[in-house]
């Protein structure tokens, strides 16, 4: 409700506007109904004109301290209260507060005679006396067409009801009347004749067995306002309409990053997993592993202590925690906990936009941060996509705007490309992993890969995904020549790769081995030629010293020989004369 | 809708059986001194005073005055008058001025002279 104080608090400058207080209402009309002019609500039987007048009345009194007049001509004080005592309206209380009158003006046309000339003030004193004893500012007349029924003078009648309206108006009283819905008019009476300012038409549509509200204003005088047809609901807390595009784009980007439960899959999304309050899709044909990914987004969510919700659309609660055992999840911990709430329903079972409300009540009351909807294909069951996008847009808004990260499954159909047939709600995604089953090698196995993840760096592998007793995992997968290897494929890539690696491992010690000892054997050799080059040193050198030693004792010889042959021709003197 | 039970209608035929002198409780609302509150006051006086001499009671409220009384009687139409005896209930809206009428729904029809001061 504060969205639509803020609505109001935006100064409309040309026409004031009283809000409703009704979901999505004000939102289309820009505020609400015109302040202090009356609005014309038609339908036909069963569109919810008399909810949607009441809400008016009963948010009044309640939200906005404007307290109204209930005056009714068809059904009486105390049917009335019994009938929105659905929606959770006490008018009892409101009444002996004096927040609200309810007046029955019951006509029996049998007792009645006409006897010349008269009007209605009995009606308009009635009706001014109800405005006045509790300072009403809001009046509701439903459904004034009943008069005619009960008066013949259509003359007469036409002319009071111009002037009642005039008379609200003058009063200042913002009002709602209810006509009944005509064959080519507006109403069946021609109200619109005299409540120009706004009209609101409801009807009720039944395509495959499944009925839909809508409601559409026709006219606003001097206000803009969405011109489309809006699905509404009547749920437990009251009408709901769900504006389409009107909704403003403004919920909070937060940057806390939670994790999906498999560290894996976190590494892939930038190694932190999703962003808080975002939304992710997990989309694949059957068996692909889905709901288990599911199970383990709310497993992780309540290992953390947060609250958790799951809308399951294809199994009971207890074929849940049986089947998510097998995987070695126990959800039954946290539903002991509190911290986990399952709803196991068919969506066909109501209507989509009675099943959203529902939704909305109970994300309302649970308050959770997690939520998974498996699958969200089961919404469009039977169902027109055009019509199903746009409710489910203003789901995925709404939770968003909560704050509550959801993982919506979505089945795609077989043979069906995956990329669509994803309800078109991708793009209202933040994550979208995509699960596939690979055939090959006579087996089938499951891969994963990230399509898109808003916001954060994400892996562009594929990675197999395995679910084991011990929950999910995922490992890489080999590229084949042509193909991705997943399962035995993989194992036997794996052990070939292990053989490849020893045997380069022994290839390389072998290397080594043979350098070495070619190292050493060129060592041999260097000190082997060493070796012989110090031998031939050493002979040189004796040869050297030989040649030397035979010179020296050559001049010896040749001296002493001389010395010899010369003392032998003189003796002595010959010694003395060469002195 | 109001449903008339056996012992309703059991006691519905005893009272038209009865009415030729019946006791008549009659209500005539009226919004303050309009011309047709004032003309339906003339108007019902006078069929009271020549076709139920001595067996009536004709009570006139104001609603101006007595807006609840508006809603206990469900009155919508101004000047309505209501037939609350004898039974069943009628109501009358208009300023009385077409006497036929009235007399018909009053049950006084059988009385067969021509009124000759219709308004």
């Amino acid at each position: 409700m504060s969205k639509n104080n803020n609505q109001l608090s935006t100064p409309s400058s040309t026409l004031p506007k009283t809000p409703t207080g009704i979901q999505g209402l004000d939102e289309i009309t820009g505020g609400g109904l015109p302040t202090g002019r009356p609005t014309l609500v038609s339908g036909s039987a069963g569109s919810g004109k008399t909810m949607l007048a009441m809400e008016f009345l009963v948010r009044g009194a309640t939200q906005f301290d404007e307290p109204g007049v209930f005056m009714m001509f068809e059904e009486n004080a105390a049917e009335l209260t019994a009938n929105v005592r659905s929606l959770g309206f006490d008018l009892d209380r409101l009444v002996s507060e004096k927040k609200i009158v309810l007046d029955y003006v019951h006509i029996e046309r049998s007792e009645i005679e006409e006897t010349g000339e008269y009007d209605l003030e009995g009606l308009f004193i009635r009706l001014g006396y109800a405005i006045d004893t509790i300072g009403a500012k809001r009046v509701v007349l439903d459904t004034v067409e009943a008069l005619f029924a009960g008066l013949p003078n259509h003359a007469i009648l036409r002319a009071e009801l111009r002037r009642l309206f005039r008379w609200l108006k003058d009063r200042g009283m913002t009002a709602i009347i209810t006509g009944e819905k005509g064959d080519a008019a507006v109403t069946r009476f021609g109200l619109e004749e005299y409540v120009a300012d706004c009209v609101i038409i409801l009807d009720q549509r039944i395509t495959e067995q499944i009925s839909t509200r809508r409601l559409r204003v026709v006219k606003y005088r001097g206000s803009v306002h969405g011109t489309n047809e809006y699905p509404f609901l009547i749920g437990e807390r009251g009408l709901s309409v769900l504006p389409i595009t009107s909704l403003q784009l403004n919920h909070e980007a937060s940057a806390q990053r939670l994790s999906t439960g498999v560290a894996r899959l976190d590494d892939m999304l930038g190694g932190k997993g999703v962003f808080r309050g975002s939304s992710v899709l997990v989309s694949g044909s059957p068996g692909t592993g889905k709901s288990s990914l599911g199970a383990t987004f709310i497993d992780a969510a309540c290992r953390r202590g947060e609250r958790a919700l799951l809308f399951a659309y294809e199994e009971s609660p207890a074929q849940i925690l049986r089947n998510m055992c097998s995987v070695g999840i126990d959800l039954e911990q946290w539903i002991k906990q509190g911290l986990l709430q399952i709803h196991s329903s068919r969506p066909t079972l109501r209507g989509l936009e009675q099943h959203l409300v529902m939704m909305h009540d109970t994300v309302r009351d649970f308050q959770p941060t997690v939520i998974v909807v498996d699958p969200i294909s089961n919404l469009s069951f039977e169902r027109n996509e055009a019509e199903v996008k746009p409710t489910l847009m203003r789901l995925i808004d709404f939770l968003k705007q909560q704050q509550i990260t959801t993982l919506f499954t979505s089945l795609t159909a077989g043979g069906a490309t995956p990329e669509d047939s994803q309800v078109g709600v991708s793009s209202l995604m933040d994550t979208w992993l995509l699960l596939r089953n690979v055939e090959f090698n006579g087996e089938r196995n499951r891969t994963i890969y990230v399509l898109k993840s808003r916001g954060m760096a994400h892996s562009n592998q594929v990675r197999e995904f395995i679910l084991s007793d011990a929950g999910i995992d995922l490992v890489d997968v080999y590229l084949g020549v042509d193909r991705v290897l997943t399962g035995t494929a993989r194992l036997a890539q794996e052990s070939r790769e292990r053989a490849a690696a020893e045997l380069r491992r022994q290839d390389h010690e072998r290397k080594l081995r043979q350098l070495a000892s070619k190292q050493k054997a060129i060592e041999a050799q260097i000190a082997l030629l060493q070796a012989e080059a110090e031998a031939e040193a050493a002979e040189v050198n004796f040869a050297i010293a030989q040649e030397v030693l035979q010179e020296k004792t050559t001049q010896q010889n040749t001296s002493t020989m001389a010395q010899l042959r010369d003392g032998v021709k003189t003796g002595n003197n010959r010694i003395k004369g060469t002195l | 809708m109001k449903k008339t039970s056996p012992t309703e209608a059991e006691a519905l035929e005893a009272a038209t059986a009865a009415h030729a002198n019946a006791r008549y409780v009659l209500k005539l609302y009226i919004t303050g001194t309009t011309p047709s509150s004032t003309r339906a006051i003339v108007n019902i006086r006078k069929i009271c005073e020549e076709h139920l001499l001595g067996r009536y009671e004709l009570e006139i409220v104001d609603i101006f005055q007595h807006p609840t009384l508006a809603e206990g009687e469900q009155i919508i139409a101004a000047p309505t008058l209501i037939k609350k005896l004898p039974l069943p209930l009628r109501r009358f809206i208009g300023d009385m001025s077409q006497t036929e009428r009235i007399l018909l729904g009053l049950d006084l029809r059988k009385v067969d002279d021509k009124p000759s001061a219709l308004a």
